[in-house]
């Protein structure tokens, strides 16, 4: 393993982390409000194929950001519908939107198969910070998304933790009622929570396609939706921690493509399993410890709330 | 018989409802009731469950809407449509069920709902502290609300409306939950509150708290207003609850002199950890006989759930025995415990003890479907038919057995509970707030089929935060405090200070003189 191929793999690392926590962070927001969402790879797979055609058709990478984050916010709000509006049950809302938004991005892009990108959101130089050894490669030249993410993390975190919306929208997802009696809407916070969340899971497919691919294929989002899903759990629904998670986890995603490369003989498909068997295994190390600790999820997380009116 | 007013100050009343109606399907909860009371009083309002109480009280808190009837305060009328309505019009409501968020802190608690919109922890902090301070509410803003006592939680509630700077405070039943010293303090808050201009509604049946606490007392029974504003310091007790239940009550229940057998359960050394791993209970050491009714006495969160739960198998024990007629069942599951005799009727009915969406007939045979199945298959006449025969014993009162057993009322859902475990005639009886929320026939219903169970010879132990039932009926009077035994009373010759000052902690029993 030499020098250029280590600082490849951490690059790697740093940007596969940012498309799983612009994904996870959608979710932690949306679970904070106390809604499960698991239709995040749905979203993302939207994400990703609207952002690649809209890149095609209009040539601005912004623009095909802007539009991949409003379908994924479009397609999260049929499961707010659903599952907030109608109080239909969260897990199987969520599962139909997954198999919804794969089959719906494949449909939508059957045509844009193997096109070249009509836009791709280009590295930000840092000026004389990108030049820095090791660190400049690694921070300082990464697509603007992994910024994006940063900040949207850091934002989250302080709107949740300092302000009166944040403190209202933990508490619809601790308990709906309390929520309501001091009058705030729980409908209206589990709603923008949710289509908040889709936003940024667009978002997280659109870097897929317009920086780190850069291509349209059926199953191009191969499960990282349900990476997020888990980072979520595996962070204990802190967005520092989910931030960690992420690199942790887009360390192994960046392994399996380079592990050959440092000339370790290795199944790849053995490999490319990493990712998953790791998702496994924190899972079962969380769901382990969880029976000696009070559990830190959102204590409404997933029941549907109706006022009672006698 | 409704009494004039006695008020004739020129001021205008806080609160003034007129011809309050409202009703449910199939109920008239509130039939024309009048209520009015005055700026810095505080007024109880007194009547049996299912007089109208609730209603009435969520009818002025918004959540309710009237059928028709006026509601003025001060002089000006109002229509709410929801509770931030009242809010916002100064009437604020503590629930019975505190809608309270247990990972939030103190100062999240009561500042949720009109939070400044950027919140600075500390700041928010010191204003709660302060507002606190003022009422003389003893409380650490910074503190997760989880590590909360229910009294201590409840001065959250409080300062929840106050924040929001309600002029008329509704307290429904706000004292079920404290221990004597707590229900004196909470006298002393409300004081403040009224002496600062506030109005205070109390609701209550327990009259010699009311005697302490109130100004004026308004009495409602089936819907209606029987006594209006009752100036409390001139109305005897008696007269109040003759208002209440329309005669004399007779709550007393028959004490027949127990007939005193073997030690059918015994608990040596035994202790267990609560659920968030710290000790529950430790070293508790006692024995229940034949024919004899153990009364566990003590403020909820003491350790007396989880020693229910333990002696039902339902929550591992770290150390010690349990012996139920000689035999070791200490690491038995909880059905060779049902099976060798144990009932267990738990605190919580509609999480523990029954499943709330099956049908009552399915929850009448939890216990025993082992004997009405022909291989895999239930029967269902002959589940129907223990159904029935459980509801007639019991006299639950059920129209439809095949509908979800959530539709019935809390006495006859404990009716029924009780009805299935005590229908295998146990020898070892675990009653955990059996009482608890039933109005008084039902009350009286439960407690007579425990007694029923002693002089049948079986052992009763009867958990409850009630001190008055508890020396009604019990043999014995075991007092729990921070997770040990702190003390035995004969209930025939103890006093409820006595006992009230057990049930403390220590650190408060030293602070008294």
């Amino acid at each position: 393993m030499n020098e250029a191929s280590l600082i490849g793999l951490l690059i790697a690392t740093v940007s596969f982390g940012a498309l799983l926590y612009l994904a996870a962070l959608g979710e932690l927001i949306a679970e904070k409000a106390g809604v499960l969402n698991l239709g995040v790879e749905g979203m993302m797979a939207i994400g990703a194929v609207t952002a690649f055609i809209a890149g095609v058709e209009f040539q601005n990478p912004w623009l095909a950001l802007l539009i991949a984050m409003l379908s994924g916010a479009l397609l999260a709000s049929v499961h707010g519908l659903f599952t907030v509006g109608l109080g239909a049950e969260q897990v199987v809302s969520g599962l139909a939107l997954t198999i919804l938004g794969l089959g719906l991005a494949a449909y939508l892009g059957k045509d844009y198969v193997g096109l070249r990108p009509g836009a791709e959101l280009v590295p930000v130089e840092w000026g004389p910070l990108s030049e820095l050894p090791w660190v400049g490669p690694i921070f300082f030249s990464q697509a603007p998304v992994v910024y994006i993410a940063l900040f949207a993390g850091i934002a989250a975190s302080l709107v949740l933790s300092r302000t009166r919306l944040g403190l209202a929208l933990r508490a619809a997802g601790e308990s709906a009622s309390s929520t309501d009696s001091a009058g705030h809407s729980v409908l209206g916070l589990r709603l923008s929570a949710v289509a908040t969340g889709g936003a940024l899971a667009g978002a997280s497919g659109a870097y897929l396609t317009l920086s780190i691919t850069p291509q349209w294929a059926e199953g191009l989002t191969a499960g990282r939706g349900w990476i997020a899903v888990a980072l979520v759990i595996f962070g204990a629904w802190r967005p520092g921690r989910v931030g960690w998670g992420a690199l942790l986890f887009g360390g192994t995603l960046a392994l399996k493509t380079r592990l050959q490369t440092f000339g370790v003989d290795f199944s790849p498909i053995i490999l490319s399993m990493l990712p998953y068997v790791l998702t496994l295994l924190i899972l079962l190390i969380i769901s382990v410890r969880a029976r000696k600790r009070p559990s830190s999820a959102p204590a409404a997380l997933g029941l549907a709330y109706r006022r009672e009116e006698r | 018989m409704t009494q004039p007013s006695s008020l004739e100050k020129k001021e205008p009343l806080s609160v003034e409802l007129t011809e309050v109606w409202k009703r449910f399907p199939g109920v008239v909860a509130n039939a024309g009731v009048e209520l009015s009371i005055q700026r810095g009083s505080i007024h109880a309002l007194l009547g049996e469950n299912g007089a109208g109480k609730s209603t009435l009280m969520n009818i002025l808190a918004g959540v309710y809407r009237p059928d028709s009837g006026q509601l003025k305060l001060h002089g000006r009328s109002h229509q709410f449509r929801n509770p931030s309505d009242a809010l916002s019009a100064g009437v604020g409501m503590v629930h019975q069920e505190f809608r309270l968020i247990p990972s939030f802190s103190v100062a999240e608690n009561v500042v949720l709902g009109s939070a400044p919109s950027l919140i600075k922890t500390g700041q928010v902090e010191q204003r709660v502290a302060e507002m606190a301070a003022k009422f003389g509410l003893q409380i650490d803003p910074s503190q997760p609300l989880w590590q909360l006592s229910m009294g201590e939680r409840q001065k959250v509630e409080i300062l929840k409306v106050l924040w929001r700077d309600a002029q008329v405070l509704i307290l429904d039943e706000p004292t079920t939950v404290l221990t004597p010293s707590e229900v004196d303090d909470l006298g002393e808050i409300l004081r403040r509150m009224a002496d600062d201009g506030r109005s205070i509604i109390f609701i209550s049946h327990k009259l010699h708290e009311i005697a302490g606490i109130c100004d004026h007392a308004t009495v409602l029974r089936q819907g209606k207003t029987v006594a209006n504003s009752l100036p409390v310091a001139d109305t005897s007790q008696d007269e109040l609850a003759r208002l209440m239940v329309g005669a004399s009550p007779t709550i007393s229940t028959q004490q027949s002199a127990a007939v005193i057998g073997k030690p059918l359960l015994e608990l040596k050394n035994l202790s267990a950890q609560g659920d968030r791993g710290m000790n529950a209970f430790s070293g508790i050491n006692f024995d229940i006989k034949s024919g004899e009714i153990v009364g566990i006495a003590g403020v909820a969160g003491n350790g007396q759930r989880e020693l229910a739960d333990v002696i039902a198998g339902l929550r591992p024990s770290i150390s010690g025995e349990i012996i139920m007629d000689g035999a070791d069942i200490t690491t038995k599951s909880p059905n060779h415990r049902f099976q060798s005799g144990l009932a267990y009727i738990p605190e919580d009915r509609l999480g523990v003890g029954l499943a709330p969406r099956l049908s009552i007939t399915d929850n009448a045979i939890l216990r025993v479907y082992r004997h009405q199945r022909k291989g895999p298959f239930i029967l269902g006449q002959k589940a129907l038919s223990y159904c029935a025969d459980i509801i007639e014993r019991f006299g639950v009162k059920a129209t439809d057995v095949n509908g979800p057993i959530a539709a019935l009322s809390g006495g006859n859902l404990q009716r029924l509970l009780v009805g299935r475990e005590l229908d295998g005639k146990p020898s070892v009886v675990i009653a955990s707030q059996p009482t608890r929320g039933l109005d008084v026939q039902g009350v009286k219903a439960i407690q007579e089929l425990l007694i029923n169970q002693r002089d049948s010879g079986a052992a009763v132990m009867m958990i409850s935060e009630d001190l008055d039932e508890l020396l009604a009926i019990s043999d014995r009077l075991l007092v729990m405090e921070g997770g040990v035994l702190r003390g035995e009373f004969d209930p025939r010759s103890a006093s409820r200070q006595e006992v009230g000052m057990a049930m403390l902690s220590d650190a408060q029993v030293r602070a008294t003189p």
